[in-house]
């Protein structure tokens, strides 16, 4: 029996200039699935995200948390970019939000280290930012999101400025961790096959307003190895979503012939 | 960039009568990198088992690099001025012309280590003005940028005012300050001083600490830090290269302040610093004294924009593009 973690109802976003971001969103989220949400730029996919994670509020609709979740340290959010402070090392940056929470220096480094073991960081502690390439830089935004153990993952497109190679490594660590930890991952991309390589789920978006036209579950087990990503299932799933999103983008007209099932709306 | 370009050919000249000097902590990186193999020869010598007979490599010293000392942009300025030196005595020797409209510069020299003794302690004072108006124009614009970024309502209702300080011209100002302090001429000074260079590390790190990345701000708000956290580990880092901007402008403005405060104060008070000296030397017409006047006023200029360079550097240096070489 799945537990919903987060529930959007109707939730709809107007920007003050008067751009409709959202309109009567709907989407719930079961305890340990990795949803991606997909669509062309400008939908709304930030937007989204930004409003469970409580940066911002929304103009209408109500967002309802699970009941399984701890207060504390629920949420971590993963932005496109890595967002380090420049001034501090790898480690201090790593530390930052058990450092914002109160934490004493000698607890904290415990975690901040093991959460760098994780993302494969160690002995890069005392390093700076600008010392480091960007995949890296992503991996220590990543274990600064992950050293509060957070329930729900939130990334906004967090590969999308890096090249392929590192890109698809990057998805198989995130994905081999996703499995070891279990946790609620939300995570925007414009591409389809990182999304359909990930995902439990992927959910499709248009733009102008805002709204979710499908939703797909990628039935295909984990672990998911680098053959999957050659295999007919996983072909056919990325021309499903492919085909959602044309319609989305171009209406339907223009969409070639569907050829996987999948609940669509 | 023209300013760009004339920064790093002053930051040249910085590390290079660094290294020229052994200023501060530069000076075991700059002993000459063939010495140190030496060095470490001879240290370990005492320990090595008797030579054998294939030296180690290392251990040869290479040949010194001269391009060190070959630095184009400090050797080329130094060219230019010395040939303008030279054009300069030249042209007064040929000319005639009497030494009390243009000193030839060899006359300057001679002035400048005569009057050594009664130049010298009044660029201390005026030097003692420009440090104190310097120190308080840091403070006080550090603390009301701080006052403005927490709320908007402080900095609509007051940076208005701070802009009227700033574009009055401190020569129409500067002798209401003196009638109003008659009292403390030093103090008068040192508030002239201060209205100059108060306003760019105003406006610099007010805009340093409105231009934090929006995502670690969002970061900062999704982990529920406080305004304090926000303002100690993101606001002031974030705006610290933009702050030592307004060092590096500040600290030659606030000599150029207590120069002009000095001017406009004229004779009066006791304590006379090197503007003073100036006025005085040119109603004697004593011009080659007020060359050698000048000459230690640019000097202290330069003194100061390069030590705030270097403190610049210090602090940014691990960090910031404006402070590290990137090899590429
Ligand atoms: N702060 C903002 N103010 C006004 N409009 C915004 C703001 N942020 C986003 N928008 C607009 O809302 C829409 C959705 O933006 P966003 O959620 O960033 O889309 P996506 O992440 O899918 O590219 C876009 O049309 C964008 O221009
Ligand atoms: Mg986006």
């Amino acid at each position: 029996m799945p537990t919903p973690v987060i529930t959007l109802r109707q939730v709809s976003k107007v920007y003050t200039n008067g751009t409709v971001a959202l309109q009567d969103m709907n989407m719930t989220i079961q305890e340990g699935e990795f949803v991606s949400l997909v669509g062309p730029s400008g939908c709304g996919k930030s937007t989204v995200l930004r409003l469970i994670a409580g940066l911002g509020n929304m103009t209408t609709g109500s967002i309802e948390w699970g009941q399984t979740l701890t207060e504390n340290h629920k949420l971590a959010f993963v932005f496109q970019e890595p967002a380090l402070m420049p001034w501090a090392t790898v480690m201090d940056n790593v530390r930052l939000p058990l450092k914002l929470a109160g934490e004493p220096k000698h607890k904290a480094d415990q975690d901040v280290l093991e959460s760098l073991q994780l993302v494969g960081l160690r002995g890069f502690e005392r390093s700076f930012p600008r010392e480091l390439s960007g995949g890296m830089r992503m991996r220590v935004s990543i274990a600064r999101a992950l050293v509060t153990k957070p329930q729900v993952l939130l990334m906004d497109e967090p590969f999308g400025a890096l090249d392929e190679i590192t890109r698809s490594k990057l998805n198989s660590d995130v994905l081999e961790l996703w499995q070891e930890k279990r946790w609620t991952v939300v995570f925007v991309t414009h591409n389809i096959y990182e999304a359909v390589y990930l995902s439990n789920r992927v959910v499709v978006m248009a733009a102008r307003p805002g709204r979710v036209v499908a939703d797909i579950p990628i039935d295909a087990p984990y672990p998911r190895s680098e053959e999957f990503r050659t295999s007919m299932l996983y072909n056919t799933y990325c021309r499903e979503v492919s085909a959602r999103l044309q319609e989305a983008m171009y209406g339907v007209d223009h969409h070639p012939p569907t050829f996987a099932a999948g609940r669509s709306r | 960039m023209m300013f760009d370009r004339f920064t790093s050919i002053l930051t040249g000249w910085q590390d290079w009568l660094g290294s020229l000097l052994g200023l501060a902590e530069r000076l075991p990186l700059h002993l000459p990198d063939w010495a140190l193999p030496q060095l470490a020869a001879t240290a370990g010598e005492k320990l090595r088992p008797q030579p054998t007979e294939t030296r180690d490599p290392v251990l040869l010293p290479p040949a010194p690099r001269m391009s060190k000392w070959l630095n184009w942009d400090v050797v080329a300025p130094i060219v230019v001025g010395i040939l303008f030196l030279v054009g300069w005595e030249v042209a007064v020797r040929l000319t005639g012309i009497p030494h009390y409209l243009l000193p030839g510069p060899i006359l300057v020299g001679q002035t400048l280590v005569q009057e050594w003794g009664t130049l010298f302690p009044s660029l201390l004072i005026t030097l003692q003005i420009t440090v104190v108006a310097f120190f308080c124009a840091t403070v006080s614009g550090l603390l009301i940028s701080i006052l403005f970024t927490q709320s908007k309502w402080i900095e609509r209702s007051f940076f208005p005012y701070a802009v009227i300080l700033q574009t009055m011209p401190i020569v129409s100002i500067a002798p209401l300050i003196i009638i109003w302090l008659r009292n403390n001429t030093f103090a008068a000074m040192v508030v002239c001083a201060w209205i100059v260079a108060f306003f760019p590390i105003l406006s610099n790190t007010t805009l340093g600490l409105n231009s934090v990345d929006h995502n670690l701000l969002n970061l900062f708000q999704l982990y529920k830090a406080n305004r304090w956290q926000t303002l100690i580990y993101l606001r002031l880092p974030s705006a610290m290269p933009y702050f030592m901007g307004g060092l590096r402008i500040s600290g030659g403005l606030s000599l150029i302040g207590a120069v002009v405060a000095e001017f406009v104060a004229g004779t009066g008070g006791q304590r006379a610093g090197i503007a003073y000296q100036i006025l005085i030397s040119s109603f004697n017409l004593q011009v080659p004294r007020m060359f050698a006047a000048l000459i230690m006023v640019t000097g202290l200029g330069i003194l100061i924009f390069v030590s705030m360079s270097a403190l610049s550097d210090k602090v940014l240096g691990q960090w910031h593009e404006s402070a590290t070489r990137r090899e590429n």
